[in-house]
């Protein structure tokens, strides 16, 4: 079969939007307004407010550096790991104005090595995995432009 | 020391912590008639069964407390079964405590038994779009490992911490553990072999990391009054002072295991104390006791550098004065404060159902002047801390 003709669909539907400039969506509370993500309806997690809303909402694209790793080894299903395995680096990153510190992978090529605490990073969509009609995305923390590099 | 709400440890009883793949049950039962033995009371005897669950077992994991009823034998009994992740024991303790507290019963069996697969923990089976902890696999890849290299790299980064700090852990608890019947690993290991392991999860290296094992482990308690009938005087028991089984406080804004993101600091500010010191000034306010009055410790090292936070959220130090604390000694056997003197889950690995209760044992032992080689001496107060997946607090205080 051919392959080029796959569609790009999010591996997690509705956790962030598929354009050139992605934004990940959160949920916000229409009473308090406080934050969540991964997006969910139903109850506000904030004890002191009774609402059982909570919006979807475009979160921050970007901010810094919470912390870091490097998975050197694969990780189990139900993660696809490639084969041979490469390295990849994850980052938790902060979100200044939600008060969220969101966990994501890296984008390929940028390591351990290449990061530290307090960068700032920005949000970029790369392929988890695919299938013959399909390209899954997921959202990747990238260091925002223009220090962008891999060594 | 004694309070109207102490419970007796009477008996503690273990399996070794191995990785053979039998039956969970037959670990369990070895550590049931260990601690019966010990507690000098017969099977018939117990009015309460306590299970911590395991949830790669099967059915009888997921009731435990009814799992080792039947095996011990049907006696028309109570029984609970628990599951917190890591902090189940410490969850069933606080059932058995908390019944014969109520005056429901005067003596109960606390067990946990586990048997593990080998490698990374996985998610149990099946496709579950809407499981957090089965999509962080999916999605990121987010192992254990990487949410315990997430807290190593802030203490590189934020206090100094080097990679000799954390073999220096492993070397530490090593030592301890080589005196350890119980334990895993006996073999003493050096700095080289740590840092010359192979990184799994950058800065955290194999040796870093604990393993996953097999293992059992069983305590008997009882009211104050069942225990003098028994023992003839409650001089020099092992009294249960706290057990804290506390939630984190909205916001919960550390990242935790399994979570994609923290809680949201956009409305409310994070409380003044994080999940892990709550858990730990929980028992301490139970006990109307403090860091200062502890003999020993056994904390949930689950990678070395995990250690180190420990040190911090019991008070042993201020934040980012672990890597000093462990430099100078002062938490190796023979220091002023002793933290995992059983070897820790560096000498054990983790056996999850288990491993709360293991620690009541060690510190059972130890406040007896029963440890042998990795005795601490004079020990009057020991206190535990772990935290399981999802928010579950554990620690326990014991004193004699």
């Amino acid at each position: 079969m051919a392959t080029t003709s796959r569609t790009a669909v999010p591996a997690a539907d509705g956790w962030f939007t598929v354009s050139d400039r992605p934004k990940l969506l959160g949920g916000c509370c229409p009473a308090c307004g406080t934050y969540v993500f991964p997006p969910r309806s139903g109850a506000c997690p904030n004890p002191d407010c009774s609402s059982d809303e909570l919006v979807p909402t475009e979160l921050s694209s970007h901010g810094p550096i919470w912390s870091y790793t490097e998975n050197r080894y694969a990780p189990p299903p139900p993660f696809e790991a490639t084969d041979p395995f490469e390295p990849y680096a994850i980052a938790a990153v902060e979100l200044v104005e939600e008060g969220l510190v969101v966990l994501g992978q890296v984008a390929k090529g940028v390591l351990a090595a290449d990061l530290r605490i307090g960068m700032e990073m920005q949000l970029e969509l790369d392929v988890l995995r695919r299938d013959d009609e399909h390209d899954y995305l997921v959202w990747v923390w990238a260091p925002a432009a223009p220090a962008r590099g891999g060594a | 020391m004694a309070g109207e709400h102490d419970v007796v440890v009477l008996g503690a009883g273990m399996h070794p912590w191995g990785k053979w793949g039998r039956d969970f049950t037959e670990y369990g039962m070895v550590a049931a008639r260990a601690a019966l033995a010990d507690a000098g009371v017969t099977w018939r005897d117990i009015q309460y069964v306590a299970g911590a669950d395991t949830i790669r077992n099967g059915y009888p994991g997921f009731v435990s407390g009814a799992t080792f009823a039947q095996k011990l034998g049907w006696t028309g009994g109570r029984v609970s079964s628990s599951y917190a992740a890591c902090a189940s024991g410490a969850s069933a303790l606080h059932a058995a405590r908390s019944e014969i507290l109520a005056g429901f019963c005067d003596v109960a069996l606390v067990i946990g038994a586990d048997t593990t697969p080998k490698g990374f923990f996985a998610p149990v089976g099946g496709e579950r779009r809407t499981d957090p902890d089965w999509l962080r696999f999916h999605l990121i890849g987010a192992t254990n490992p990487v949410y315990f290299a997430l807290n190593a790299r802030r203490r590189m980064d934020l206090y100094g911490a080097t990679a000799d700090d954390f073999a220096a852990v492993k070397v530490k608890n090593s030592r301890h553990g080589a005196h350890n019947p119980n334990a895993r690993y006996r073999t003493e290991v050096d700095a080289a072999a740590v840092l010359n392991s192979p990184v799994v999860a950058d800065p955290l290296r194999l040796l870093d990391i604990c393993a996953t094992s097999d293992g059992a482990a069983a305590v008997v308690v009882a009211s104050q009054d069942y225990a003098r009938h028994r023992l003839g005087t409650l001089d020099g028991a092992v009294r249960v002072r706290a057990v804290s089984t506390v939630t984190p406080t909205y916001p919960q804004a550390r990242l935790e295991l399994p979570d994609f993101a923290t809680d949201s600091t956009a409305v409310l500010p994070a409380p003044a104390l994080g999940f892990k010191d709550s858990i730990a000034a929980a028992a301490y306010d139970e006990a109307g006791l403090g860091p200062d009055d502890l003999s020993c410790a056994e904390v949930y090292d689950l990678s070395t550098a995990l250690e180190l936070d420990w040190y911090e959220h019991i008070g042993l130090c201020g934040e980012g004065e672990a890597e000093g604390l462990l430099r100078s000694g002062a938490t190796a056997l023979g220091g002023r404060i002793p933290v995992n003197p059983s070897g820790g889950l560096a000498s054990f690995g983790e056996a999850i159902p288990a491993q709360a209760i293991a620690q009541v044992c060690e510190l059972t032992w130890q406040l007896r002047g029963q440890a042998g080689a990795r005795q601490v001496e004079g020990a009057t107060s020991g206190l535990t801390i772990n935290q399981g997946l999802f928010g579950h607090g554990s620690s326990v205080i014991l004193t004699r």
